[in-house]
This record gives structure tokens, sequence and C-alpha cells, in this order.
């Protein structure tokens, strides 16, 4: 069990950035700028001084035990559920872990972090937003951290939705301009659409194997602290999942739809050139070198389930090899400086993703630093060429500055050389390593063979449309407008220094991984072994042999050689002869157009799902105003209204009218009692007789027989 | 004394011919004197009685009587004046103002 200072406080990496990130939130107004800067470049650099030591003290123990996993306390815990493998105690803790895996991409955050942040200081000194930008930055500095030390899922992905949101806010950094708040709300909203997918994956995890950490390693007991690699190995010895199972291929595509929202996969890419709009050091950080990266990370770290998947293997290899070529593709006509590097980095990404997907996750892993020490580098060198012509981002604007601003461009046409993977730069080893693995796996299945195709050719339409751009930008006459050419002046050191080191990067990175036929140690591969080994499974492959070494040989030169044809095309078309590309371009419209509309992706979107949104928001509008508002609202008011008309009736004819009815039945008898009264007084006096002789009638008896008693 | 029974029919007459005139008459001077005949009958009813069982009261009761009369026939005089300086008629189906 490694430990040591630095690893028990691993806790504290994230919190570094955490702690700049809030005081710019709470106290910008009361800080100068010096300290602002000051502040949060230096804890982002205390971050990578503590990650630095912590691998260190990590690489001091035997290569099986190099994990360390530390457990702040336990934050989700439902109980008992039913999962695959019985009745299991469900608990998520919010924990941290330092493995081979985790170590390599904590140093690249926080190395590559550091150099960027630095830079920008540079690049943003001008904005009146300064502050703001560091509390993102720093912000998202916390998040993808929290993303790549997580031990679990469930922390995992608040890092992920973390980054989603930082890049959010970055992308749309200058809020005031219209396409700059649009192509932050698309980043997030596609970046959505695949954390949905990935959620269900993580449901689909937790109830199959009762546990979302990642390994039990580290953490003393086993059962208590299972974790995702032990719980799949007792499961597939238990015969409970078998090789190939379609729940594990359903955990395997869901994790990757995820991938593909976050890394910029087809079909969920569309974000990442729009995300240009944001600052240029936040492309070079966050969608090049670090949040595009964390698909390919949560891969990796999944290795496990995809090496017992082999169907979503496939899916994963040719999602790669599919999104690498038509990227490519689209980069060759991009007229921005910056659209092309985005559509560059979701081809190398489609390149990490196809060598996850034919077995090689060391040399996925390894793509992914040695990209992001030259992508890193392309973009801040972009942007030192944009913050020396004043703003301007046309590449059809620019030109002749190889002599002009020689500090950013020995450093960028080193890292045009990476990428293009010339030997002996990083970008070579890498490359080379991914296209072996995928012909290597050929040799088990010719299909596999269309993989390496595509990906070679890939690379010499990477050194095309990359050679494009440099000489586009730095060589032949210049077509910069003249009053730009004015204000041309050489980038600050602070932007200048990051550029000279992460071209020593570019040149000496891909030294960790020489081929093993070279009779060299592959050392990172061998870091990486045990994270990335799997599960014991009963897969019924055949073992491959590395190929004998002439035809290793063979490969290297076919993809030197594919690179070569690239440079050479690039340097026919725009420096020896500029007005050819503008020929070749007449000579197929059909397919320029298609190109520069970027296969008119965005329109198919718009009309598919934004316009069909929006037609679904104008029904439920409608319901709203006219069922809702209408029945429920208007109709009650109607009802109402007929309510109070029945109760008016009532009260006029009913009420009132039975006080008029007695009032006529009043004088309905008075009228005959009415002509009693005739006024002429011998008809009273009639009367009076009448009265008095009825009354003598009827007491006669009684006087009758009182005057005979008289008598 | 003659038997009381003819002192009761001649009463009995007048006291008829006394409220057939009240009843029938138009001239409402000629009503007073039937009402001053109704009057008589009775005075004559009374005296009869009184004569026949030797009681004084009947006779002073018709005492009274008679002065009544004269009172009474003063007062309808006054309103039969009063009356016709205000319609100008004696005549009874012409007094019909307090008709409905």
């Amino acid at each position: 069990m490694p430990t040591g200072y630095f690893l028990e406080h691993l806790w504290l990496i994230p919190l570094f950035p955490l702690i700049s990130a809030g005081t710019m939130f709470f106290f910008r107004r009361l800080i100068p700028k010096a300290a602002v800067s000051f502040l949060c470049v230096g804890s982002v650099a205390l971050s990578f001084l503590y990650a630095a030591g912590a691998v260190l003290q990590l690489l001091a123990v035997a290569p099986q035990e190099r994990v360390y996993q530390q457990i702040l306390f336990e934050w989700i815990t439902p109980g008992a559920f039913a999962t695959t493998g019985g009745l299991t105690q469900f608990v998520a803790d919010w924990g941290y872990l330092l493995d081979p895996l985790s170590s390599v991409m904590v140093l690249i955050v926080t190395g590559v972090g550091l150099l960027i942040h630095i830079y920008s200081v540079g690049y943003m000194h001008a904005d009146e937003g300064y502050y703001r930008y560091f509390g993102y930055l720093n912000l998202f500095m916390f998040a993808m951290l929290t993303l790549v030390l997580a031990n679990n899922l469930l922390l995992l992905f608040v890092g992920w939705e973390g980054v989603g949101l930082c890049s959010y806010l970055l992308i749309g950094f200058y809020f005031k301009k219209e396409s700059a708040a649009n192509a932050g709300k698309k980043a997030f909203l596609v970046n959505r659409i695949g954390d949905a997918g990935f959620l269900l994956g993580i449901f689909l995890i937790a109830t199959t194997f009762g546990t979302v950490r990642f390994t039990s390693q580290g953490l003393g007991d086993p059962v208590a602290f299972s974790g995702i690699l032990q719980t799949l190995g007792a499961l597939i010895d238990q015969h409970r999942l078998a090789y190939g199972a379609p729940v594990l291929t359903a955990i395997a595509l869901l994790l990757f739809a995820g991938a593909t929202g976050k890394s910029a996969q087809f079909p969920l890419y569309v974000w990442l050139p729009d995300a240009m709009e944001g600052p240029t050091p936040v492309s070079a950080l966050i969608h090049a070198a670090t949040m595009v990266t964390a698909g390919v990370y949560m891969v990796a770290r999944m290795s496990a389930i995809y090496q017992v998947a082999p169907v979503a293997m496939d899916v994963v290899a040719i999602s790669g090899a599919l999104t690498a070529v038509i990227a490519a593709s689209m980069a060759m006509v991009q007229t921005d400086i910056k659209k092309v590097l985005a559509y560059s980095t979701i081809s190398q990404l489609g390149y990490m993703f196809l060598a996850l997907g034919v077995g090689a996750f060391a040399a996925g892993i390894f793509h992914l630093m040695t990209h992001a020490f030259f992508k890193a580098l392309l973009f801040l060198g972009a942007g030192a060429i944009i913050h020396a012509l004043s703003g301007e981002q046309d590449l059809r604007k620019m030109g002749g500055l190889y002599n002009t601003i020689p500090r950013v461009s020995r450093p960028f046409m080193v890292a045009t050389f990476a990428i293009a993977g010339f030997p002996p730069l990083a970008g070579f080893f890498s490359k080379d390593e991914i296209l072996s693995h995928a012909f290597n796996k050929a040799q088990m299945l010719d299909r596999y063979l269309l993989l390496w195709i595509v990906g070679w050719i890939t690379a010499g339409l990477t050194a095309f449309y990359m050679f494009r751009l440099f000489f586009l930008a730095f060589r032949g006459r210049s077509r910069i407008s003249t009053h730009v050419e004015e204000h041309i002046h050489q980038p600050p050191l602070t932007m200048t220094l990051p550029l000279t080191v992460l071209m020593l990067l570019s040149i000496i990175g891909g030294w960790f991984a020489l081929p093993v036929l070279w009779g060299e140690k592959n050392y990172f591969a061998e870091f990486l072994a045990p994270t990335l080994g799997g599960v014991e499974a009963d897969t019924g492959t055949v073992q491959l042999g590395q190929h004998p070494l002439p035809k290793e040989y063979l490969l290297m030169t076919a993809s030197v050689a594919m690179a070569s044809l690239g440079l050479w095309f690039a340097y026919k078309l725009f420096l020896k002869n500029p007005k050819l590309h503008a020929q070749i371009a007449e000579a197929w419209p059909r397919l320029h157009r298609v190109l520069t509309h970027k296969y008119y992706v965005d329109e198919i979107y718009e009309v598919l799902f934004v316009n069909r949104l929006k037609d679904l928001s104008t029904a439920l509008g409608f319901l709203d105003s006219k069922v809702i508002d209408g029945v429920a609202i208007d109709g009650t008011a109607t009802l109402t209204r007929v309510f109070s008309r029945m109760s008016m009736w009532w009260d006029k004819w009913i009420v009132d009218g039975s006080v008029n009815l007695v009032a006529k039945i009043t004088s309905g008898f008075s009228v005959p009692v009415r002509m009693l009264q005739t006024g002429m007084f011998s008809m009273y006096a009639t009367l009076i007789l009448l009265g008095l002789v009825i009354l003598l009638g009827y007491y006669g008896h009684h006087m009758q027989s009182w005057v005979r008693n008289l008598r | 004394m003659m038997p009381a029974g003819h002192y009761l029919f001649l009463s009995l007459a007048l006291l008829l011919i006394g409220a057939i005139g009240v009843v029938t008459r138009r001239n409402v001077i000629i009503v007073l004197m039937c009402i001053e005949l109704i009057l008589n009958a009775v005075n004559i009813n009374l005296v009869a009685f009184s004569r026949l069982y030797g009681d004084v009261a009947g006779q002073a009761f018709a005492l009274f009587i008679i002065a009544d009369a004269a009172a009474e026939a003063a007062v309808g005089l006054g309103i039969i004046i009063a009356f016709f300086r205000n319609q100008e008629t004696v005549f009874a189906d012409e007094m019909d103002i307090l008709k409905w």
C-alpha cells in the first residue's frame, strides 16, 4: 500500500483551484489584478506540485500495489437493493483514487493547465472580465480534477457535469456576442444528450454490480467496499455473466454515448467547432487537452467492461475511425484558424477511440498525452497569432509571419510536424502505436484491416490540413491587411514561455513509449498495465504474437510516407502555386461546397431536431393558450356568467315576483270590495237595514220566548 | 186602555214607512223626515210598553229620544246645507264624491 504526505493529502489537489475560484466569485472587486493572477496561477501550481509528489510516492511501491484510495465521507447511501449479484448494500462515497491511469491524467491536467494559466495572464490581461475568466477557469480545474481523481462513477459524473458547466460558461465568456452565447448553449445541450446515456449506463452498472466504485483495491475490506473490477471478475467466474453478455454490451454502449457527447464524436461533435467562440486559452485547455479527453479517460477506466463486451468495442473503434476521417475531411477547407484546429481535435479524438476500440488502451491514453502537448501548443500558438494580428482569425488574411514572430512560429512548426506524425516527435510514436495495434487486430479478422486503412488515410489528411494551416498562416506572401500589419507586435513572455515548454514536451513526450520491437522498454504501457489489464475471462480469442520486425518497419514507413504525401500536397497547393487550390475547388464545386458546409450536418440537425422541438413547444403553447386558458380560465368565466344570469332571473322573477304577487292578490281582492263604496248613502242605509233584519232573524227565537215570559 | 197590539202595530207601520223612505227617497231632506218618523215609531213603542207594564222608564227613555232626535235633526240639516254649498245638489243619487 503506498503511503506518504502527498498521497494522504490527495484531496487537496482539487481543493486548491476551488478555493481560488470561490475567492474570485465572492471577493473579485476587492482584489487587484496582480493578486488575481498570483492567486489563480499559484493554486494550479500548488495542485501540480502536490500531484507530482503524489505520483512520485505512488511510484515508490511495486507495480501491483500502485493503487491508492481514500474515502472522505459516505455520500449516497440508499440502502440495499437487488442486483445481478444478489442483494447488496449500495454506497457511493466521495473518495479519491490514484493509480497509474489517473496519475497520467492528473499530471496532464495540472501540468498543461498550469502552462495555460500562465499563458492566460498575458492573453487576457486587457480584458475587463479578467476576474471572471480566472474564476471560471479555476472552477473548471476543480471539476476536471474531481473527474480524474474520482474513485467511483458517480463522483466522476459530478466532475463530468462540472466541466460541462464550465465549458458553457467559458465558451459564452463574451456573452454580449450573440454567437458566443448560442455556442455555449449548443455545447451544453449536445453534451447533455450524451450525459443521458451516460447516466443510464451508471444506473445499469449499479443494478448489475451493486457498486459504482472502480476497484476495491487499497481500501482494506473488499466486501464492504466493493469495486466494479472485482465484482465483474467474480460474476464471470460464477458464470452469472458471460463474455459478451447483452447487459455488459448495453452498459458499454451507454457509457460510450456519454463519451460521444463529451469527446465530440460523430454524431455529437457539432458543438466543438462552435466552441471556438470562447477565448483561445479556453479552447486550448478545455477543448484540446482536458475536457474532451474525459470521454477517453472514462472508457479507459471502464476497460474491464469493454474487454468483455466485444460488440461495444467494435462500435467504439468504428465510431472513432469514422469520426477521424470525417473531421479530417472537414478541416481541409476551413478558413478560420481555430476551426481547423477544432476539427483536428475531433479527428484526433477519433484516433484515441479507435485505439480503445481495438484494445490498445495504453496506446489510446498515450495518444491522449501527446495530443495534449501538441494540440495545446497549436491552440496557444494560434492565440498568439490572433493576439499579434489584433484579432484576425481568417487564414486567407494571414501569411509571411514566419520571421515576424519567431517565438511563435518555431514552436508552431514543431507542433505541426508532431501532429502530422513525423519521427522522432511525439505524435509519430503514439499514432504509430495505434495503427500498429489496429493492423495487429486485422490479423484476427480481415474486416479490421479497413480500420487500419481509414486510420492510415486520415494520417495523410491530417498532415495535409495541418501543413495547409502552417503555410497559409506563416509562409508565403503576406495577405495581411495593412492596417493590421502596422500593429503587429511580439507576444509577451507569459505567452511565449508556455509555447516553448510545450514544444519541448512535444519533442520528448513520445520517448516514454518507444516501440518494444526496437528493443526499448515501453515504459508507458508497462506503467498502465495493472490498471488496464481487465479481468481474466475465457475469451476464446487467439493470443496474437507481435509482428515480425520487418513488418513493423514496413508499417512505420507507410505512416511516414502518408504523412510526407500530405505535406507535399499542402506544399504544392498552398505554397508553390497558391492559385492551384482555388482551381481545384472550381473543378469539383459540389464536393467543395459539401465540405465547406460541413456535410450540412448542422442543417440536418436543425430540421430533424431543433425545428421539431420548436414545433412541439408551439403545440404546447397552443395547448396552453387555447385549451388550458380557454377551457379552464375563459370557460370558468363563461360558466360564472351563466350562473349569475340564472341567479338574476330567480331574483327578478321568483323573489321579487312573490312580493309582487302578494301585492297583486291584495289589489285583486280590493276590486270587488271597492265597488261597494258607491258614495250613495241610500245604499249604505239599505245595507244597515238589511243587517238589522238578519240579526233580528238570527236572534228571533230567543226574543219570542223572552216576550212570552214577559206576559 | 186599548189593547197594546194596536199601538205596536202603529209603531211597526211607522217604522216600515220610515225605513223604506230612508232607503228609497231621492231628496235627502225627505230622508231626514223619514228618520224622524222612525224615531217617533220607537217613541210610540216605548210609551205603549211603559203603559202596559206600569214602568215609567219607558216614558223617560222616550223623552231622551225626543231630545236626541231634535239634536240629530239640527246636525243633519247642517250637514245638508254644508254639502249643498259645496255641490249644489240635494238629491241622493248625485252625492257620489266618495265613490271609488
